[in-house]
């Protein structure tokens, strides 16, 4: 199986993306450049995290317009995979990949730290490796990862299981959607209504080694092992 | 064409959490402006672009805002002015 990792001006997790593939989960994996219009026959398409175009405008606004995504939007129509970690999250939801947006943490802050995950949804080719339920741990590193969409958005993807991960955790007097960013119900990942489009802040592909300080990325990895075929 | 001047603004949808502007009220609050209610901090952007007329200038901005330099789903706009541009 290949995976395809973008490079956009300013991505920063395209090296930790492509050594989790390649050395974690020993699969096969290429950088497509951010200009091209190749995909050069990739199974899996990862939008790596990072600040592509300096975040200038909005994280992802002008990265949606890059040359490559017109192939990486086609790609998620024909029900390919795309996995989108943070600012690919938020390309995502730009290219209207995926419904909602991110915005600004609530504290204001840049959160960078390993945090809890929960498993809401165990049955998709992203998590079919996980327990439903289950707790991750698993870093994050953003400073725009506030989960925002209006009522009826919230409602559609929380009724059709398509939030994936929520935060946990928290201080002990927190309510039961706390966050480290102030997303909405927690939400810490979500996938499209097709299923095939995977947007989550965590970095799973910086949880792949023990001394990384969590190896619970490596699912993920392998939960579309199982469901595409090679 | 004429060239032309538009300047926007772009704020965060009303009702949407604005922490920002909730930290800078709280600031002012701090400084002693008592009276101030609610702030939104957002972005003033000025394009200038050739059309041939104003409001050929402002439809081609709202078409601009509405496909990139807003966010529809957490953002409003609104066209502050259009002015020929020198």
């Amino acid at each position: 199986m290949k995976f395809g990792i973008v490079t956009f001006p300013g991505s920063n997790c395209d090296y930790d993306a492509y050594r989790a593939v390649v050395e974690a989960v020993g699969e096969e994996a290429e950088f497509l450049w951010h200009k091209d219009h190749d995909l050069r026959d990739a199974d899996v398409v990862i939008l790596p995290g990072g600040f592509s175009y300096g975040d200038y405008l909005r994280p992802g606004a002008i990265a949606r317009f890059s040359p490559i995504m017109t192939e990486v939007v086609a790609h998620a129509r024909r029900g390919a995979p795309v996995l989108g970690i943070c600012n690919g999250f938020q390309i995502a939801c730009e290219a209207g990949l995926l419904p909602g947006a991110l915005l600004r943490n609530l504290g204001l802050k840049f959160v960078c730290e390993l945090v809890r995950l929960r498993v809401e949804n165990a049955a998709t080719m992203f998590t079919n490796r996980y327990q439903p339920g289950q707790q991750l741990s698993i870093p994050i590193a953003h400073g725009d990862g506030r989960y925002t969409a209006d009522p009826e958005t919230l409602a559609r993807i929380e009724g059709e299981g398509q939030v994936l991960f929520r935060y946990v955790g928290g201080p002990a007097d927190a309510d039961e959607w706390w966050s480290p960013n102030g997303s909405m119900h927690a939400i810490a990942g979500i996938v499209s209504a097709q299923g095939n489009v995977l947007g989550m802040m965590p970095h799973p592909e910086r949880a792949v080694h023990a001394l990384l300080g969590s190896r619970d990325g490596v699912a993920l990895f392998e939960s579309l092992l199982s469901t595409v075929a090679a | 064409m004429t060239r032309y001047r538009v300047s926007l603004h772009i704020t965060p949808r009303r009702g949407l959490l604005d922490p920002q502007g909730k930290a800078v009220t709280d600031a002012l609050h701090t400084l002693g402006f008592a009276a101030v209610r609610d702030v939104h901090v957002g972005r003033h952007v000025i394009v200038e672009l050739e059309a041939a007329d104003a409001a050929a200038a402002e439809r081609d901005v709202r078409a601009m805002c509405e496909r990139l330099l807003a966010n529809p789903v957490t953002e409003d706009f609104e066209v502050a002015a259009v002015e020929t541009a020198a």
